[in-house]
């Protein structure tokens, strides 16, 4: 037994002839540094296994060594990391599904420091430490010990494959298609009801995880259906779709998830098989395809059988060896010795046997086993002894013997069969209802879909191929779950991947637990990427046994997307980087640029925070911005405000219902500052309004608050007032706004306008006009929110940078950014809806009472305003907070204390809002919101920091111009 | 991904509409007339009913109509759609 544990140079347990690899040609990969070779057609898992090498994974909880144990997207095991490098990193692939190509680089996962020897392996000692629900009870004494050991050492120990660091370099892709027909799963069933569909007419989609087409027909040497060989009908079928023109077929394409009215999800992995990927192909694409109907032909996986050290390497499943050896053309082994409850495991014994695979003994559970199966085998010589359970197996990094009993029979290779369990996935996550029928879960008729061959509990080949004529095929007839009789529980893996045991199933039901939903979570059975595959059925069994109840008393656990791993890049798709939310640029955007302004995103929008001098640290470049709105004049991008246009004989009605204030009393060519309310009272938004005509209003709200605010008035306007006569328009993008604000500001503008007349008797605050600047036509505003004579130019949007270099060219105006504005309206006390506001603040809160026009009988969210937790006398209200040092900064954010000295946790009153040094004021100033901080003026409240305990004194919530003198320049 | 029968433009993709809440819950005539309790009632109290359920959806990205739909929440299956302010 020399080849145990040791990597073969040449493809050893490769057969002379047979399989659908290509011999003539020579495929050379790496795994863990090794190098091996291989043919095209092979997963990494059947070249290595042609080299004799079965150990391909370390163990999720105790190291323990794992061979391969399935050959499709079920194995739990043999999960491995490819690195394409640049950053092209993927863990946690089954070597099964991984094909090689020139230059493969895939290594092991979860071991320290080689696969062959892992001193994590010694957890395999400590399992009585790890048992079902550890991360639940043990080392729970002394506590800090699990924070600061425990913890750290079983994160570090336990765990599949490790995410890559750097970004990924790769392109995703993603298409919609529409189809009459999906099938789900390109085997014999599939491909009969895609040549079914494709004969009535409507568009196909034919889509299978696998690279090739064919599902179980591909490992079948001995169907002959419609007098063809096999795979010959299958070449034929195949062949006939392909030239279809209503026909898709996706090879490498997975259905990983069913979504509302027949919306299935599928991964195509584009380049993955590939040495050199195309330039312009993306490596995988997503495809939201919508059927009319879909068949699900998504076969069944094989069940292994629980008994003690069933997961050595050299132990997998019949069908699987089956499949290596038919399709692969690899020897699982030299001596087999075959386990099974299920007939299909003598077709798999034949082929070994034929292919010169001794077989060292065949051990069937059934006490009664008869038909054509077990007769064809003992027709050839072999033994089948019946009635008889395997009970253990030895061996380290390769099974050498298997236990029945007190007999030992030496192999090297142990292959097994507890029946199969009909795949339930999709049908499941299509909310299907599922039966059982005393051996399986099957999924019940359902409107727009239909479940046809394995996945229907149709195992005989002649069941999956309606209206064909199928012979030399065995019938997988017979099953078996659980405990296979007379075994131990110790050691006998039913969840391979989360390493759960028959021992820790049985436990976790002595604790409590009856419901399988529980018993998984709490055992972890049925989780991590093979999503309980081949675990579920067998951990049904053994609680139910355990239980004496039947298995549909126990429940099936839920299936959910994704039936397989999906990567982050497929559902992502183009969805990253500067593609990911839709960048907004304001019209004069291109000129901050230009002027070095420093950008911070609001919303969706770039705005200039500011706009740094050459030379200037931050605060210096604010300074000088508020000083120059305060002394000259400072111009302003507010083009991102939103803007609606209110329209009809009833806007003014409208308003007056959405708002607080009184509008229709507003005069043509006058603007009001207009407060919103949520129905339950509380500020959502605020903004200047400007009457333009009798009925029209030139509406603004927050620059985040537009599309809030506009759906909020749609949704009155349809559903509540729809006898108004109204219409609303998003003019958000159409206007280009700018802000000219200062004492000069008048004069700056004077020479430009033409129409209107700028004097303060003829335009005072709060006024619109319509007129001309630089020649275009503008809705020009004189409104303030600095406090200092100010005005808004609207002018179209195409328009705003050439007016706006047309100002900047009078030589006195200082562009400003967002953080300026900011510091300006907070010496003057204006809130910001979402700073000083959270969706819990009343106008009353804010100290804006006189917004509210009492005389009115209704508006939105006026009623709300007399619920009594709106009255009580103790509610935060703003305020202003100055500290005793004049240099000290609030944090936003930070929490106020009335009692410095109070004991840890403090009792919290408020919190600070807006915090910024005041250049104009010459010390820092605060907005805060304070329980009944009107009452408190005067008073000394303290800010607790990491650092220190801040004393600030609370004061009114306006720092500069109280009187508001400025306003008028 | 539903899809959603807009009464104005005809079957579209879920990704079209923006939820907007359970339907026919009309805004009193009269809010200053109700009771502390009968206006909190109309703010907050929801059916959230297993099974058969009447709500509002708007086509945002469409028509922008908001309009009433009855939703099987356990099926996901939608029995009707029709225009605000018309009876389920």
């Amino acid at each position: 037994m020399k080849w145990f544990g040791r990597r073969e140079t040449h493809q050893s347990a490769r057969t002379a002839e047979g399989g659908r690899i290509d011999r003539s040609r020579t495929v050379r990969f790496t795994f863990d540094g090794a190098q091996f070779t291989g043919h095209p057609g092979d997963s990494l898992a059947s070249a290595l296994l042609a080299h004799g090498v079965h150990l391909m994974g370390r163990s999720f909880k105790y190291h323990r060594p794992r061979g391969v144990l399935a050959a499709g997207s079920e194995e739990s095991n043999a999960l491995v990391h490819v690195d394409r490098g640049g950053g092209r990193e993927t863990p946690n692939l089954r070597a099964t599904q991984v094909e090689i190509y020139e230059g493969l680089n895939a290594r092991s996962q979860n071991r320290h420091p080689s696969l062959a020897f892992d001193l994590g392996s010694a957890a395999g000692l400590m399992s009585r430490f790890l048992p079902a629900g550890f991360y639940y009870k043990t080392f729970m004494w002394p506590a800090s010990f699990w924070r600061r050991v425990y913890e750290p050492a079983i994160r570090a120990a336990a765990g599949l494959g490790v995410a890559p660091m750097d970004a990924d370099p790769d392109r995703y892709l993603r298409r919609y298609a529409h189809c009459e027909t999906l099938v789900i799963g390109a085997g014999p069933a599939g491909v009969a009801a895609a040549l079914d569909a494709a004969a009535v007419g409507g568009r196909v989609i034919l889509c299978d995880e696998q690279a090739e087409l064919g599902g179980s027909l591909l490992s079948e040497p001995h169907a002959v259906i419609d007098g063809l060989a096999g795979a010959e009908w299958l070449a034929g079928a195949l062949s006939d779709l392909a030239r279809h023109p209503n026909v898709t077929l996706l090879p490498r394409c997975t259905a990983f998830g069913w979504y509302p009215d027949n919306m299935v999800g599928l991964a195509e992995r584009v380049t993955d098989h590939l040495a050199t990927p195309g330039v312009h192909q993306p490596r995988e694409r997503l495809w939201q395809v919508r059927a009319g109907a879909v068949v699900i032909a998504a076969g069944a996986h094989e069940r292994p059988l629980v008994f003690p050290d069933n997961d050595r390497p050299g132990i997998m499943l019949a069908g699987a060896a089956r499949a290596y050896l038919n399709r692969y053309g690899v020897r699982p082994g030299q001596r087999a010795v075959i386990v099974t409850a299920c007939d299909s495991a003598y077709a798999c014994a034949l082929d070994l046997h034929r292919a010169g695979v001794m077989i060292a003994a065949i051990a069937d559970i059934r006490a009664d086993v008869t038909g054509p199966a077990v007769e064809a085998v003992r027709a050839a010589g072999l033994l089948v002894r019946t009635g008889v359970s395997i009970t253990g197996s030895t061996g380290h990094l390769r099974v050498t013997g298997a236990l029945f009993g007190t007999e030992w029979v030496a192999c090297d290779t142990i292959l097994m069969s507890g029946g199969w369990t009909p795949s339930l996935h999709m049908h499941s996550q299509s909310r299907g209802k599922i039966r059982f029928d005393g051996a399986n879960f099957l999924p019940e008729a359902m409107a727009g879909q239909q479940s046809v061959g394995s996945c229907a509990g149709v195992f005989d080949l002649t069941g999956s191929l309606p209206g064909r004529v199928v012979s030399g095929v065995i019938a997988p007839r017979g099953g078996f779950a659980g405990l296979v009789p007379g075994a131990k529980a110790k050691r006998a893996f039913v969840d391979f991947q989360n390493d759960v045991t028959a021992k820790d199933l049985l436990l976790a039901t002595r604790e409590g637990f009856r419901s399988i939903e529980h018993v998984k979570r709490y055992t972890t059975t049925g989780m991590a990427t093979d999503q309980g595959k081949t675990s579920n059925l067998n951990a049904l069994a053994i609680v139910a046994d355990q239980l004496g109840t039947a298995i549909p008393h126990v429940g099936l656990t839920t299936f959910r997307p994704p039936y397989t791993p999906v990567t982050f890049g497929t559902i992502a798709g183009t969805s990253r980087g500067a593609l990911f939310d839709p960048e907004r640029r304001a019209p004069m955007h291109d000129w901050a640029v230009s002027r070095g302004a420093v950008f911070e995103d609001v919303g969706t929008w770039k705005r200039a925070h500011c706009f740094p001098a050459p030379g200037e640290v931050m605060h210096e470049t604010l300074a000088r911005e508020c000083r120059a709105v305060r002394t000259e004049a400072g111009i302003f991008d507010a083009s991102t405000l939103g803007k609606i246009e209110v329209v009809g004989p009833d806007a003014a009605e409208f308003l007056n219902r959405l708002y607080t204030n009184a509008w229709l009393t507003l005069g043509v060519g006058r603007c009001r500052y207009g407060l919103m309310l949520s129905e339950a009272g509380f500020v959502m938004d605020d903004g200047v309004v400007g009457r333009i005509a009798e009925d029209r209003f030139h509406v603004t709200t927050t620059t985040g608050g537009a599309p809030r605010v506009l759906n909020h008035m749609e949704d009155y306007l349809q559903t509540e007032f729809p006898e108004l006569r109204v219409w609303l328009t998003s003019t958000t993008e159409q206007w280009a706004t700018i802000a000219v604000q200062g004492p000069r500001a008048r004069d700056i503008l004077a020479p430009h306008v033409t129409g209107i007349d700028l004097a303060h008797a003829a335009f005072p605050h709060m006024s619109v006009r319509e007129g001309r600047i630089c020649g275009v036509p503008t809705r020009l505003f004189r409104v303030s929110f600095t406090g200092e004579l100010g005005f808004e130019i609207n002018v179209p949007a195409d328009y705003g940078p050439a007016v706006w270099r047309a100002l900047m060219a009078s030589g006195h105006l200082t562009p400003y950014g967002t953080e300026t504005m900011h510091v300006l309206r907070a010496e003057k006390g204006f809130v910001i809806v979402g700073q000083e506001t959270d969706g819990t603040v009343t106008p009353d809160d804010l100290g804006l009472c006189r917004m509210i026009a009492r005389s009115k009988r209704d508006f939105v969210g006026k009623r709300s305003l007399r619920r009594p937790d709106m009255l009580v006398a103790n509610r935060k209200q703003l305020v202003g907070l100055l500290t005793d040092d004049p240099s000290t900064v609030l944090e936003e954010g930070a929490q106020i204390v009335e009692d410095p000295g109070q004991p840890v946790p403090m009792r919290m009153i408020g919190h600070v809002t807006s915090s910024y040094p005041s250049a104009t004021l010459g010390h820092s100033i605060a907005l805060a919101l304070v329980e009944a901080g009107r009452s408190r003026m005067g008073t000394v409240l303290h800010v607790p920091m990491p650092e220190r305990m801040i004393a600030v004194r609370v004061v009114e919530p306006v720092f500069y111009d109280k009187a508001g003198a400025r306003l008028d320049g | 991904m539903l899809i959603i029968p807009c009464p104005y433009c005809g079957a579209r993709p879920e990704n079209e509409f923006r939820y907007a809440g359970e339907a026919h819950i009309a805004r009193p005539a009269d809010p200053e007339a109700l009771s502390d309790a009968a206006w909190a009632d109309f703010l907050y109290m929801r059916t959230n009913p297993k099974g058969r359920h009447a709500e509002r959806w708007r086509h945002v990205h469409g028509c922008g109509r908001f309009f009433n739909c009855v939703r099987d929440t356990v099926t996901d299956r939608i029995e009707r759609t029709y225009p605000a302010g018309t009876a389920p």
